[in-house]
């Protein structure tokens, strides 16, 4: 695309005001905060309630432009606006985003760099044992909804369990609660409690990415100048490393935007399975109680991350492809 | 598409062994979801009181649930609407991402910058988290309201693949010549365009409902969509998650019922691909809701 950065640098800004717009406006018609004051028993009287409401600038008599005015006034300010319980959304943001990113980091990361390999493995051993195992592989994780694998992850942990007389796999939580002793003993129970979710976001990663890298890599192995590479006395997967890998790795780049928000999309699950606090439980509780500003956070920012992984997306095909940087 | 081409695409799918059991497990589930239930003799929404939590047996094929509920029927009644909101969203996101995707690919121009930029915006606006703050207000309408916004926000990658393809048909000889002759563009695109565009959105739709069918239970996992007494796969699974181990038919059949549900359709579409396109069957697989 003949498009300079600075174009698609204003375009991703522009969508990402107009969307903000959209998030807050359809979280502001779906979600009832009026409806969370007054469900307390014993019920407050209406002018509590709106006043309340008031002060939070949720108050729904007023026209949904004018809040969203004001709201978006005060967010660029760096003031996100306060939680139906008084919190200041940006701190507690911060908080759940910490969380969730200790969540998808390493799974995210692992699943990516293994999928990419099992791909690039399964396309110059197609056909055979390998390949036909991936496919299957690759078949039954993604016929599994995120939620799903994250329960069966359990039942196995359980099941793990339940033979060895012992927890060696926990499979609640970010860490045990009220767990003594030094940094080591700390450290050792956070990685215990973060290799199941872990497996359970990096087996998404892997099933996606390697049928990617798979057609990829496959396109790529009939091309001429590797035939060339191999007449001039290369193995062929000395000539697929240094003249192929880098071109079929250029697909992956488009799919990047969208694989990040599936996966946001699937730690949503994976936290309400494994139970952390992160910013999609914070997101489920938030469309519970008619939460609309923490909801809108939670929203803006996925589409910042979409916008952000394909700003990042673009600047590794200029990267790998020669012919795009030279416009 | 030709009569020639039509036969050897089928005859390729008749020998695809993918298409075959995603054609068989397919019907199998329908016949569980609709033939089930009369013959079991249950209601979805009875309970027995003499059966709480008990294992599958002769009363109760697959066992009840904490309530004494019939889980293969209420398994097969989330069957059922799984199967309906996933074919009706697939449908109307099918339509309505060839519409905009050949609107936008055959007149170029403003009608292309205006549409390119709506369909950007909502792939861009976060589709499963807006869908889990919109779908407690539509509880009262039901399926089809969830059919409906599932399919809203989830046409817009096959609209872009359509528009580029459109783009390219729309430079081929018999559409120029068609377009100096003075035919009018909506015939052109009816007679010229939409038919080339056939087997792809035939494909394409079918890993549609996958995607729909994920979006629909994952809603009611978190609650968000069937209420009680009515039930989803989501909702039994959720119903279930915390004893997999101690009472495994309640969790067990109704996610794997889901899981084969999904497996079938990923397994025609990709039959489906590669008969149609034999030369680059290059597995596109799409990804999570």
């Amino acid at each position: 695309m003949p498009t300079s950065p600075a174009i698609r640098l204003t375009r991703a800004l522009l969508l990402l005001l107009v969307s903000t717009f959209l998030c807050y406006l359809i979280s502001s018609a779906a979600l009832d905060p009026r409806a969370w004051f007054e469900e307390r028993t014993p019920r407050p009287p209406a002018a509590v309630v709106d006043r309340r409401l008031a002060e939070l600038g949720l108050d729904d008599r007023q026209p949904v432009t004018e809040r969203f005015a004001r709201w978006s006034w005060r967010a660029l300010h760096g003031d996100l606006g306060r939680t139906l319980d008084g919190t200041p959304v940006g701190e507690e943001f911060a908080r759940r985003a910490g969380v969730t990113a200790r969540l998808l980091l390493v799974g995210t990361v692992a699943g990516t760099v293994l999928g990419v390999l099992a791909g690039v493995w399964a396309a110059v051993r197609r056909g055979r044992l390998p390949d036909r195992a991936l496919t299957v592989f690759s078949f039954a994780v993604l016929a599994v909804p995120p939620f799903v694998l994250g329960l069966l992850l359990q039942a196995g942990a359980l099941t793990v369990n339940d033979a060895a007389g012992r927890t060696v796999i926990r499979y609640t939580g970010e860490r045990t609660p009220g767990l003594q002793g030094g940094p080591v003993t700390q450290l050792r129970d956070a990685l215990v409690h973060l290799a199941l979710p872990t497996v359970s976001v990096a087996l998404g990663a892997i099933a996606l990415y390697s049928r990617y890298q798979r057609a990829a890599t496959l396109d790529v192995l009939g091309a001429e100048h590797l035939r060339t590479a191999q007449a001039k006395g290369l193995t062929p997967g000395r000539a697929l490393l240094r003249h192929g890998l880098r071109i079929s790795l250029i697909p992956l780049t488009t799919v990047f935007s969208f694989g990040f928000l599936a996966l946001f999309t699937g730690a949503v699950f994976t936290e309400q399975v494994f139970g952390w606090h992160g910013l999609g439980s914070w997101f489920v509780d938030a469309v519970h109680t008619g939460d609309v500003h923490a909801a809108v956070a939670v929203e803006v920012f996925a589409a910042a991350l979409v916008l952000l992984a394909g700003l990042l997306g673009d600047a590794l095909h200029r990267a790998l492809d020669p012919r795009v940087r030279r416009r | 598409m030709s009569p020639a081409r039509g036969k050897d695409v089928r005859r390729r799918l008749v020998r695809s062994p993918g298409a075959v059991a995603g054609t068989a497990l397919l019907l199998g589930l329908f016949l569980f979801a609709y033939a089930g239930p009369p013959l079991a003799g249950w209601g979805y929404a009875d309970i027995d009181y003499r059966a709480l939590h008990s294992p599958p047996g002769a009363r109760h094929w697959l066992g009840t649930n904490r309530i004494g509920q019939d889980v293969f029927v209420q398994s097969a009644r989330g069957l059922q609407k799984s199967l309906l909101v996933g074919t009706l969203a697939a449908a109307v996101s099918t339509v309505l991402a060839a519409a905009v995707g050949v609107c936008a690919g055959y007149f170029g121009g403003w009608t292309d910058r205006v549409l390119t930029f709506c369909v950007d915006l909502l792939l861009v606006v976060p589709a499963f988290l807006v869908l889990a703050a919109v779908a407690p207000r539509l509880r009262a309408a039901g399926w089809l309201a969830y059919a409906g916004l599932i399919a809203a926000f989830g046409w817009m990658i096959t609209a872009r693949a359509v528009r580029a393809l459109t783009r390219s048909l729309r430079e081929r000889q018999f559409v120029v010549v068609a377009r100096y002759m003075g035919v009018a563009p909506l015939v052109v695109i009816r007679r010229h365009i939409l038919p080339h565009l056939a087997s792809f959105l035939v494909t394409d739709a079918t890993v549609t409902v996958a995607g729909a069918v994920i979006s629909e239970t994952g809603l009611a996992y978190f609650g968000f969509g069937a209420q009680p007494p009515d039930v989803s796969l989501g909702t039994l699974i959720a119903d279930a998650s915390d004893v997999p181990t101690t009472y495994p038919w309640m969790f067990y059949v109704p996610a794997g019922l889901l899981v084969l549900l999904i497996l079938a359709f990923h397994l025609i579409g990709d039959a489906l691909r590669r008969a149609l396109d034999p030369v680059t069957a290059a597995a596109a697989v799409r990804g999570a809701p």
